[in-house]
């Protein structure tokens, strides 16, 4: 058919794959990751040329070679010092930071709170597994104290990360935790984590079938799934449980889970999310407890933690340019070498 | 009262004091004001790590030794004629670097019994009435009081007050030199322009310290040093780390690339990262990184995007690069990495200077990792050599690394510098089209350099990364022969560099001969002058100092085989020498000194006599 029409046909996900065979172990989680991102990008509107998903090591770190856009594997812990620099001189790029639970929390730990902090317009996409993968087994800074692994046979005596409430102290911006077995969900937190002008920070539980099978079991399979999770929604009360029959109530600071069904307590009484409230996601980011035999622990939440919207690093970045421009003029490169004071030999 | 007046052909002077005295500023001035003069000169600023240790104690002493002349000046000089010490502490650190019968003006507040102790003098015997310095001319002026009395009625502090002596001995020493003192004076003006107490009690000082002169018989000699002879043309005095940033904004500007620099403040590569903070209506951006990985991190992510990314740092910064510079090499990006060195190895002597890094910069990464190493000779050269460091970067798609150290970092010295129009080109260009059925990220051209496409490019979308990248694809590979092949690759263009340098040529001397000296870096004026002197002497020797390292010129080797002997004077304990010696199996002996200080020329033409 001829056509006059010279816009570029809609971006679907098969324009994201590339020629790169997938080399993560059958069953590993970030296959759903994978498969979620290359959903939700060509909705965003972003030419693919415009995309750059950089890196550092560990087995999520192999995501950019099965992205059809600009791409970078870098040096472990470091993509997001690299998206930095990049954020910093080309802003009008979509940038994605794919990392781990070893590579943002261990040896990137320190880029990890300062990107966090600097608030560059980026989307870091943390793989949490709780283990090391690439390097066959080790206990991660997300590990479980006791955790046995090849490097603690006799339990891990490290006490781990919250990443969430590291995230809020580090003063992130738009903080957010999803799971690879929930595709719609996350697929939700990945559109929520683009729209964020600012830092996203979207901590993803992904299982590694090979070293830590089945760690956040209970959140994700059916059988447990409504009882120890709770799905935060803006405006929304806090409920959970099997047939929605559960709540959330803050005595004080202290939040207590209530029934709804024993008459003494309705939906009008509990803890309705609000993203902004950086008080009570402080309180939401400690619903961290391990679910153990027994009631009475919180249940696990997943959704937006809490979103602000305060100043882009390289917007302020930028901003200081044109203004110096503005009152100096363009720079004048003869003017610079001349310096001040000149003498002349004749 | 009328004083003699005496010509002389050089000075060097050195001022010294607390800290908080104000000596570098002093120096600072009356280089400024003998550079206007059309004096050539040279100096070394020698400041201690602390901020301010404490007052009247050696560890804090402050210095800046200036060397001026009616002749080519090539370094700041091994002996003062003049110190200057404004407390006993200052003398006692310094005195080891006066000539015999030199000058010392001193301060006589500075050696109250307080002071002396301080200083270490035994039994508070002051060194000025112990008959100690009997053979050098003393000039004691109690420049506290005087400073004290000039300005009682001010109204200022007595803080405010002290802190203006330093004005004192600067105005002296421009009667004693015959200086004008309109550039202090102005720079005054504009330093002060908001506090005009302060402006007025630092003018009345100045003018104090210059009537003293005149009036007192405290020193019954002028000197005169007459304008040297340089090349025609306009100058200004600069320093290494101020014309290292500049050469940055040229290079900028001759590629069309925004600069960014990712940086951690470190001593004494600070000054860069201020200096091109200053500058952001050239585009320029800096970033104070959170340590020295994010740094150079940051600065690949520039790079990654198209624009000219710049990291600055010391030794022991640059060992925490070192991962990061060995992706840059595998990503074949340009990267300029800045060494101003110091004193190792590990935090060392930050102040100091030494030339010990060149074996990190030249072998320092895991594998077999090449990277162009290119050497500043002095504070001026680092300008044209940043420059060229960039000039490779870009068209051979490699990290460079820049090395400079502390003595030329915040030494000075006049320059001829250049018009914008002047510069050589720096070209760029980025890739917008395939090279092949789909882009080839490694596919090189005649340089053996890859395609720079940057995010943006439509259809050129590709990954890049650490890992060992097949042939022009840039996938993974693992594949034995293409590992080997693409090591080779990398080596040979980094050795292909040197088809863009030129021939390394001799500084002062003959192509053939009995010794040649050979340079890296800030050992150049100290060269210099040795060589000069020894061959007034009748001594067969000669000069040459080495800018590219790595690679070297291509006619180095057979220039060395010209000599009986090369000498290789440096500030480490021989690197440069064992380089030179594997890549050439010349037999070269090394002059080293490891005393966080520079060269004396006399150590040099030392040497060459012995060898002679």
């Amino acid at each position: 058919m001829e056509t006059t029409n010279t816009t570029t046909p809609a971006m679907t996900s098969k324009d994201l794959v590339t020629d790169q065979e997938v080399r993560w172990c059958p069953g590993c989680g970030d296959y759903s990751i994978l498969k979620q991102v290359q959903t939700v990008v060509p909705e965003l509107g972003i030419p693919r040329e415009n995309i750059v998903f950089i890196s550092g090591i560990g087995c999520s770190s192999r995501f950019p070679y099965y992205m059809e856009t600009f791409g970078m594997h870098s040096i472990h812990g470091r993509a997001t010092a690299i998206a930095s620099g990049l954020k910093a001189t080309r802003p009008e790029l979509s940038v994605w930071i794919i990392s781990g639970d070893g590579d943002s929390l261990s040896i990137g730990g320190n880029h990890f709170i300062h990107l966090l902090r600097r608030n560059f317009n980026v989307n870091l996409l943390l793989f949490n597994n709780e283990i090391y993968g690439l390097t066959k087994g080790q206990y991660s800074p997300t590990s479980e104290e006791g955790k046995i692994t090849k490097s603690t046979p006799m339990g891990s005596v490290d006490h781990p990360f919250n990443p969430i409430a590291l995230a809020l102290g580090a003063e992130g911006s738009f903080i957010a935790r999803s799971m690879d077995r929930d595709p719609v969900h996350l697929k939700e937190m990945l559109r929520r984590s683009n729209a964020h002008i600012g830092t996203s920070l979207l901590e993803i539980y992904q299982n590694c079938n090979v070293f830590n099978d089945g760690t956040f079991e209970i959140f994700t399979e059916k059988s447990s799934k409504k009882e120890e999770t709770i799905f935060l929604e803006n405006n929304k009360p806090l409920v959970f449980g099997q047939n929605s029959d559960k709540g959330i109530m803050l005595d004080g600071f202290k939040p207590i889970i209530v029934s709804l069904e024993d008459g003494k307590h309705s939906v009008n009484d509990l803890w309705v999310h609000n993203e902004s409230d950086l008080t009570k996601a402080g309180i939401l980011s400690r619903f961290f407890e391990r679910p153990v035999d027994g009631t009475g622990h919180l249940p696990r939440p997943f959704g937006v933690f809490y979103e602000n919207n305060r100043a882009c690093y390289e917007t302020g970045l930028n901003a200081q340019i044109e203004f110096a421009k503005q009152k100096k003029g363009e720079g004048n490169l003869d003017a610079l070498l001349k310096g001040g004071e000149t003498w002349e030999i004749k | 009262m009328t004083s003699n007046n005496q010509v002389l052909e050089r000075v060097i002077i050195k001022f010294a004091g607390d800290s908080g005295d104000g000596m570098q500023l002093t120096g600072t001035q009356f280089t400024n004001t003998a550079a206007l003069f059309g004096n050539d000169l040279s100096t070394f600023p020698d400041f201690p790590a602390e901020i301010r240790a404490p007052q009247g104690t050696i560890p804090g002493v402050s210095g800046f030794q200036l060397h001026f002349g009616s002749v080519n000046i090539f370094s700041p000089g091994d002996f003062c004629d003049v110190l200057v010490a404004m407390n006993a502490a200052a003398l006692k650190a310094n005195l080891r670097h006066l000539k015999k019968g030199g000058t010392i003006i001193v301060n006589t507040d500075g050696f109250d019994p307080k002071n002396l102790r301080l200083a270490n003098y035994a039994d508070n015997i002051s060194p000025l009435t112990d008959g100690s310095l009997d053979s050098y001319r003393l000039i004691t002026i109690d420049v506290t009081k005087i400073t004290k009395a000039t300005l009682a009625e001010s109204g200022l502090g007595t803080k405010e007050i002290d802190r203006a002596k330093n004005m004192f001995v600067l105005g002296f020493l421009y009667w004693m030199y015959n200086r004008e003192m309109s550039f202090t004076v102005k720079f005054l003006e504009d330093k002060f322009s908001k506090k005009p107490e302060i402006l007025a009690a630092n003018l009345k000082v100045l003018h104090a310290g210059y009537n003293f002169g005149e009036t007192s018989e405290t020193a019954p000699t002028r000197f005169t040093i007459n304008p040297a002879p340089m090349p025609t043309g306009t100058y200004r005095n600069i320093m290494g780390n101020q014309a290292t940033a500049i050469g940055l904004i040229a290079a900028s500007k001759k590629s069309g690339l925004d600069l960014f620099l990712g940086s951690y403040p470190i001593t004494p590569a600070s000054d860069i990262l201020h200096e091109l903070a200053r500058h952001k209506n050239f585009g320029v951006k800096t970033f104070q990184a959170e340590d020295e990985i994010a740094a150079i991190c940051s600065a690949i992510g520039a790079s990654f995007g198209g624009k000219l990314g710049i990291t600055t740092s010391s030794g022991l910064g640059i060992a925490l690069k070192t991962e990061a510079m060995g992706l840059a090499l595998m990503l074949e990006l340009p990267l300029l990495i800045i060494n101003v060195q110091r004193g190792g190895p590990s935090t060392g002597l930050p102040t100091k200077t030494e030339q010990s890094d060149l074996f990190q910069a030249v072998y320092g990464r895991n594998g077999e990792s090449p990277i162009p190493v290119i050497a500043a000779k002095s504070a001026a050269d680092c300008f044209e050599t940043v420059y060229e460091a960039c000039r490779i970067a870009l068209e051979y798609m490699t990290p460079v690394i820049f090395l400079s150290d502390g003595y030329i970092a915040n030494g000075s010295e006049p320059w001829r510098f250049p018009n914008a129009d002047q510069l050589k080109p720096i070209k760029v260009e980025f890739t917008t089209e395939l090279n092949g059925d789909k882009f080839l990220p490694y596919k090189r051209n005649e340089n053996l350099s890859r395609p720079w496409a940057i995010p943006g490019t439509k259809g050129l979308e590709h990954r890049i990364g650490g890992l060992e990248k097949q042939h022009e694809t840039g996938n993974i590979s693992y594949d034995p022969e293409n590992h080997e092949f693409m090591v080779k690759m990398r080596a040979a263009k980094v050795e292909k560099v040197a088809d863009s340098i030129p021939d390394q040529t001799i500084d002062n001397g003959t192509e053939k001969g009995k010794i040649l000296v050979l340079g890296w870096g800030s050992t150049y004026g100290a060269i210099k002058g040795a060589v000069i002197e020894a061959r007034a002497k009748g001594i067969d020797v000669s000069h040459a100092q080495i800018r590219h390292i790595v690679p070297f010129p291509k006619n180095l080797g057979d220039l060395l085989k010209n000599y009986e002997t090369v000498l290789i004077p440096e500030m480490n304990t021989g690197q440069l020498k064992s380089i030179i010696r594997d890549k050439f199996l010349v037999p070269a002996i090394g002059l080293n000194k490891i005393k966080g200080m520079p060269f004396a020329t006399s150590e040099i033409l030392a040497k060459i006599e012995e060898l002679a």
